[in-house]
């Protein structure tokens, strides 16, 4: 799963969609992990960045994980390597 | 070398800067900042309480004049009147009901050199809500299943041919969702009465609205585009904030859609994008749209580009707009003087 070519996020965590003119705010480690799937980060990546600079377990953030993956897709801001 | 920039005195119609708007002050913003040209504007409006009228350094003059309801013949010889005493260059025409007269009228404005720059009657006329059907079939775009109505006895029969919810919609203006027949019924009877008939059924299609702000050469080129899609919407529907999109897409069925049509003029492509990413065409305005401004405050003047072709100029098409750029409408108290109002009820001119 990657982000979206041309989605903007600026460093105050503020996503734009260029392509549907939407906008979205994420919190701290939200902007992180779209960073990281920006860069093309897999999900095991970004799992052992989280786990080292938050105070949480694997367990707990691949919870949060798939639900923030849930959203993201439901707002059409990824798409599958492939795509 | 310096090179003496010519003045043109250009007419526009639709000052009716309420919630609302017409084009016609967003049109002038964006002549008056062109360094192409310089410009005398002549304001023709219709009723004397246009905001556009009193608005500080919009109008260098204002006329009124009679709706097209009074014919084509009175129409123009109140254009002519005006003609005679004030020389026009150019009349760009901004609203939906007056189109038809000015097209009508194209030759003798031109007889008089007062020039246009508007779609063909043919491509005006393929293009009316009423023949939508006809027109996605023709232009090979995806459009929503539409029908005319014209009494009320079509309306029970709707259920065959339509789920609920559908739109009603007026020839010119309006649209409202119903949910079942006895809505229909309400919503026909209130349309009907303010725009006549025939009332349009069509199907509702689910997805967001993005529209596109085009210019067409009539020979097949788009000369500018700028896709948007509306942020904040009115009660009345129409936008009062919007943001550039960079969907290339819709740029793509504009262009095609121009290619096809060999468009004239300025228009606003209005389109349904479904969840599954599909485009509906749902109007074409043969017109510059109320929100051109932001076409203009992302990279493309269209009004400018727009009096260039009609003054003969060549004009190269224009392909970079900013994305992401955004209006926002807003209220403003003018303060006016019961004076500027006695003069244009008496003399018809301010």
């Amino acid at each position: 799963m990657k982000l979206k070519e041309n989605i903007a996020l600026s460093e105050s965590g503020f996503l734009f969609d260029p392509n549907s003119g939407e906008s979205f705010s994420v919190n701290s480690p939200g902007k992180e992990i779209v960073k990281l799937l920006s860069e093309g980060k897999s999900n095991k990546e970004i799992e052992s960045y989280i786990v080292s600079h938050y105070d949480t377990d694997e367990k707990t953030f691949q919870r949060y994980m798939d639900d923030f993956m849930h959203s993201l897709r439901r707002l059409n801001l990824v798409e599958n390597d492939d795509e | 070398m310096m090179m003496n920039k010519p003045t043109y005195t250009i007419a526009v119609t639709g000052l009716n800067n309420t919630d609302n708007p017409g084009p016609g002050i967003p049109v002038v913003r964006g002549i008056r900042e062109s360094e192409k040209f310089n410009v005398r504007i002549i304001g023709l409006a219709y009723e004397n309480l246009e905001p556009g009228i009193y608005m500080n350094g919009a109008l260098d003059k204002t006329y009124l004049i009679p709706y097209p309801s009074v014919g084509i013949g009175p129409y123009v010889e109140r254009i002519l009147e005006i003609h005679k005493k004030d020389p026009i260059d150019l009349i760009i025409p901004n609203l939906d009901a007056e189109l038809y007269t000015f097209m009508k009228a194209e030759k003798t404005l031109i007889q008089n050199n007062i020039k246009t720059y508007l779609p063909t009657l043919e491509q005006f006329e393929e293009r009316q809500k009423t023949n939508l059907n006809r027109f996605g079939e023709k232009y090979d775009v995806p459009v929503p299943k539409s029908k005319t109505i014209a009494s009320v006895n079509d309306i029970p029969d709707l259920r065959d041919e339509f789920d609920y919810p559908l739109l009603v919609k007026g020839k010119f203006y309006d649209a409202y969702i119903a949910y079942n027949s006895e809505q229909v019924i309400n919503h026909y009877n209130k349309i009907s009465a303010k725009w006549g008939l025939p009332v349009i059924i069509q199907e509702f299609i689910k997805g967001t609205e993005v529209n596109v702000a085009a210019l067409g050469d009539g020979e097949g080129n788009t000369i500018a585009a700028v896709p948007m899609r509306k942020q904040y919407i009115t009660d009345k529907g129409k936008a009062w904030s919007g943001i550039t999109l960079g969907d290339k897409k819709l740029l793509q069925i504009t262009n095609d859609l121009i290619k096809k049509t060999r468009w004239k003029g300025g228009m606003e492509l209005e389109m349904i994008k479904t969840n599954q990413g599909e485009y509906y065409m749902i109007e074409i305005n043969p017109r510059i749209p109320a929100w051109i401004y932001l076409a203009v405050g992302a990279g493309q003047n269209i009004p400018e580009a727009l009096v260039l072709m009609a003054m003969g100029e060549k004009t190269e098409p224009m392909k970079e707009y900013e994305i992401g750029k955004m209006f926002i409408r807003y209220s403003y108290d003018l303060i006016g003087n019961i004076g500027d109002f006695e003069k244009l009820s008496i003399s018809g001119e301010l």
